[in-house]
Formats: structure tokens, sequence, C-alpha cells
């Protein structure tokens, strides 16, 4: 055999298989790559045939976006879907907490059974109720308000929150609990020095996953807000008709504003699985 | 999750000790209930008395621009719905869209799952680029595949298909559902396969240590082994999958407004009552999507409660 070949095999036999995951790594990478690339890029050098991959590099495609040489500004949507997201998932933790310990520590009768209701509301598409909503708010002035969306985003928030924090509380052993309170601890007491210290990793991943489906959500906002409360993805959907040279733009926008998904994202890697699939999957 | 507190049979006898008769006891069990309240009547008002609503609004005939219109009309709405060519269209565009999207990134996903739970070197930096796509907001990365990509001019795809001397198509005129179909694909495989290799990760090694020690090889591992104790985590990525990407808004929206054949459902729903004012229609077409998610989800919450018995038993 051909000595390179012979020498090749074995090292394919071994290595191969991880060659192919850094090959499928780097391929579904690419195109947040080349996102992130040409928003340095110059309109002109973003808009070619073949791609220039070499071109110099510039900030102006993120100077675009945030509206320095005019143009719309992309603050007042940053700024309400910070206040949307963080506002929901604050109130979301306050309502699943409670829920939470109810199904878990102390739980109710039949608490399979609520803990199966709230999974189905899930499974309740936007769309069934978004015509009485919007209609709701346009009859009681409602429309246009960044609070509208925080209590929309909590309901949609509240099940995964509350299927989640369910399965990290279940995690606190009774035992630790019964010690501490024959020892003599009140409930507060035990809440904060027994049972926070082990749900706590929990509860953030929790905060931060339901930060990224609010920061995400695109219908009920477009459908509810306007000029005032609209959002950063709404912001977005105003690169939806091409307008001439925009690449470096449109890229600058993408980036800028899933940067905080991604960063809670990875934050929260390890518990991601377990929130998307409502707590099926640990 | 191997504490006593989530087996059933201690929570049971747990939660019955506290449901005796009795007026304290009564009250007792409502303290126990007491904090469980606040979320559930929330979730009750905020999502469940809208979906009443439409229900109502949809045995109307009511267009927005004619509220007087407005009066009682059985099931108008429903034949029409179901008789119009183009929502029966978009009750295809659903169903393909799904159903495509689902079998494609669960397949890849199961592939990547695969090369994942193997150990090499960098393992954790390629789970982490796979999970990237998935982490950009919906709208943007339809953003990135419609202008960036697709872009019949200077797009990346076409701009490397110049390389090879390939043709140089406009992807969203030519094949628009095609390409709505791959962008999601590629948001939604890193869904699939996460959960894959939580359910790979959870396969006993022993087990398999001792099949092979038995002399079985991988591939009859795999097929008796893998993919059994895989079944269900398939089941449960592929209707998780079904029920969020039923309700997809955002790719559709952004990448053809819905032209081209390419309305869903959602998209349709939208647009029947955003743009055309026709409430009852609109209605009556929501009440058919949640007709549909009511059929995944039942599968759906067999899967999930067959997973959380087994999860609460071991």
């Amino acid at each position: 055999m051909n000595p390179v070949l012979s020498g090749l095999l074995p090292f394919l036999k071994s290595k191969g298989l991880g060659l192919l995951a850094w090959l499928a790594g780097i391929l579904f990478f690419l195109p947040v790559a080349w996102m992130a690339l040409t928003s340095f890029h110059s309109e002109a050098d973003a808009a070619t045939n073949p791609p220039s991959f070499g071109a110099a590099l510039t900030l102006d495609g993120y100077r675009d976006f945030f509206g320095v040489g005019g143009g719309q500004s992309p603050w007042p949507s940053l700024v309400n879907s910070t206040v949307a997201s963080v506002a929901s998932t604050v109130c979301v933790l306050l309502l699943a907490l409670p829920a939470a310990y109810a199904l878990s520590i102390r739980p109710v009768k039949k608490w399979t059974d609520v803990l199966f209701f709230f999974l189905s509301t899930k499974m309740l598409p936007v769309v069934a109720g978004l015509l009485p909503i919007y209609l709701f708010a346009k009859n009681t002035h409602f429309l246009d308000n960044i609070w509208l969306l925080v209590i929309l985003y909590t309901s949609m928030n509240l099940p995964i929150a509350v299927w989640m924090m369910q399965s990290f509380l279940a995690e606190v052993p009774v035992a630790v609990i019964e010690a501490a309170q024959i020892d003599g601890a009140r409930l507060p007491t035990v809440l904060g020095r027994v049972v926070a210290p082990i749900a706590l990793p929990g509860i953030a991943a929790t905060a931060l996953i339901c930060f990224i489906f609010s920061w995400n959500e695109l219908l009920f906002a477009r459908v509810l807000t306007g000029v005032v409360a609209e959002t950063a993805p709404v912001f977005l959907t105003g690169f939806i008709t091409s307008q001439g040279l925009f690449l470096a733009k449109v890229c600058a926008a993408s980036l800028v504003i899933s940067l905080p998904v991604l960063a809670a994202g990875f934050a929260a890697q390890d518990k991601l699985v377990q929130g998307l699939s409502l707590g099926a999957v640990k | 999750m191997t504490t006593a507190t989530t087996d059933p049979a201690v929570c049971a006898t747990r939660a019955r000790t506290a449901a005796a008769t009795g007026p304290s006891d009564r009250l007792r069990a409502w303290a126990r209930r007491g904090p469980l309240l606040p979320a559930l009547v929330f979730m009750i008002v905020v999502t469940q008395l809208p979906f009443v609503a439409t229900l109502v609004i949809s045995f109307f005939d009511w267009n927005a621009l004619y509220p007087k219109a407005r009066h009682f009309d059985w099931f108008g709405n429903y034949s029409q719905v179901l008789s119009d060519p183009a929502m029966r269209k978009s009750v295809v565009s659903t169903i393909v869209l799904t159903v495509s999207v689902v079998v494609v990134s669960l397949v890849i996903g199961l592939g990547l799952a695969l090369l994942l739970d193997r150990k090499f070197r960098g393992r954790g930096l390629v789970r982490t680029l796979l999970i990237a796509p998935f982490l950009i907001v919906p709208v943007a990365a339809a953003l990135l595949w419609k202008h960036v990509l697709y872009n019949p001019e200077y797009g990346l795809l076409n701009g490397l298909l110049h390389y090879v001397g390939g043709p140089q198509p406009d992807w969203i005129s030519h094949t628009p559902l095609m390409a709505v179909e791959a962008a999601l694909i590629w948001q939604w495989t890193p869904f699939m396969m996460l959960i894959l290799l939580a359910g790979l990760q959870s396969r006993s090694p022993e087990l398999i240590e001792a099949a092979r020690m038995d002399g079985a090889g991988p591939w009859q591992i795999f097929r008796h082994m893998t993919l059994p104790h895989l079944r269900r985590y398939l089941e449960l990525g592929a209707l998780l999958g079904s029920i969020y990407i039923v309700q997809n808004f955002d790719a559709v929206f952004t990448l053809t407004s819905g032209g081209l054949g390419t309305a869903n459902l959602p998209y349709t729903v939208y647009q029947s009552f955003y743009q055309a004012h026709e409430n009852g229609l609109a209605s009556a077409a929501g009440v058919l999507v949640v007709i549909g998610s009511i059929i995944i989800a039942t599968f759906a919450l067999r899967v999930v409660s067959s997973l959380f018995r087994e999860e609460v038993s071991r």
C-alpha cells in the first residue's frame, strides 16, 4: 500500500470522527462567523461576489446601526427589550418560586396534575389568544405599552419556569429540611439557608432561559407595539426589505441584538436543554 | 435525581396526610395550596380566557372595518377557512414546513449527538460552536439567511458557488419553502442535538461495556441498545420541535413575508386580522391551529409524562 495512505488510515480511524465533528461544528458556525466578519467590513466590501474575505476592517456598520450618521436609533428598542425581558423574568421568578415550592417541598394533592396543567398551557399556540388580547389592548388603550408585553412574556415563560424550578427544588433532600426544622429554624430561615444554596444555580439558569425567550419574541411585540414600546426584534424587522447596500449594517444590528442571547445562552449552557425540553430531560 | 423527594409515593403520602378531614386540616390544605394560587390564577387569566374569547369570535362573521355588520354565523368561518384555497394552502405549507424541518434537524441532530458523545480534543468548543445558531435571535437569523447568505448577487452561498463555477440561483424566489426550511433547520438542529446528547449520556456505561465484552460490534450496540434507549428522546425532540415550529412566525415573516406559497397558519392568522381585519376568520384559523397543536400535544404530554415518571421512580 501507498506509504502515505497506510500512515493516514490509522490516523483517520482514531481521529477521523473527531475531525468530522470539528468540520460539522465549523460548518454550523460559519454563517455566524461570516455575519461577524461582514459586520466589520465596509458596505462596498460586504456586497461583493466572490466574497472579500480579507477586506479592511471598519466599525462603519456599527456606527450606521447606532444611528451616528442619522437614521433611527436602536437604543429605545434595546431599552424596551431589556425592560420587557428583565421585568417579565422577575415576575416569572416571583410567581414560579412559590408555585414550585407547593409542587415539590410541601406538595399539594394531585401535584402532578397541576404540573401538567402548566405544561399544557405552553402547548397552546400564541395565535390562539392573539386577537382577543389585541382587541382588549386596543379598547383599554394598552396598545404600544411595554408592560402589556411584560404580562404576556410572563405567561409565556411561567410554565417552563415552574417545571424547571420544581425539578430543582425537588433535588433538595427532605431530611435536610426536616433536620433544620427540628433544630427550631423557621420557614424563612429554612428557605434562605437550606433550600436557596442548593437550588440557586438552577434558579439562575431558569432566569437566563426566560430572559432569552422574552428577548427573542416577535409576534406579540409586532402586533401589540408600535412606536413607543417597539422591541429589538421589531426594530430588526425594519431590515426585511432591502435598502441598497446595507449588509454590514444588517450584520452589525443582528449581532448586537443577539449578543445578550448568546451571553445568556452560553452562561446557561448546561441547563439549556432542561429548559427547552420543559424539564423533561435532565 | 435520586433523592426521595421526587418519589411519587412519598409525595403522595405527604400530600395525603395534609388533606385529612376537619376544619383545621382543611385550612392547612389551603395553606399548602396558597403559594400555588397566584401562578395558577395568572395562567388561567392570561392564557385560557383569551382562547375562550377566540373560540367565541370564531363563530361570528366580523370584519373590524364593518363593525355594524357583525353577526353570529355558526360554522361559517370554519367552512370558509377550509374551502378557501389560500387558507388550505397555508394548512399544507404548515404541515410540510413542520414535518420537513423536524425530520431533517432530528436526523442531523442525531448524527451530531453521536459525534459529540465520543471523547476528542476540543469537544467542549465544538459543542459551543454547534449551539451558536440556536442562540441567534430568530429574526436576526432569518435576516442573516435572507440578505447575507441567499442574496442572489452577493450572498455567501452564490459567492462560494462562484469559486467552483456553479450556477447563481435566486434561492428565495426559486425555492421559497426550501429557503425557509434550510434557515429553520440550521437553527433547530442544535436543539435536537442537545436533547439527543442528553439521551445518549443517560445510557448506562456498564451495560454497554458488558455488551462489548460479550462481543457486540458498534453497529449492533447502536441498533439494539442505543436506538431503543434514544427512542423516547427522539420522540420528545420531534414533538417539542413540532410544537415550536408549527407556531413559527419569525422566519416566514422575515424571509418571504408569507409570499410565494410559504404562508403558514400563524402567518395567515396574523395577516387576516392585522391586515385584512377579518376577526372572525382569523379566530377560526387560530382555533384550527390549536386543534392541530392539541393533537401533537397529547402525544408530547404522554412522552414527557413517561420520561417524568421514569425520572421520579429512579
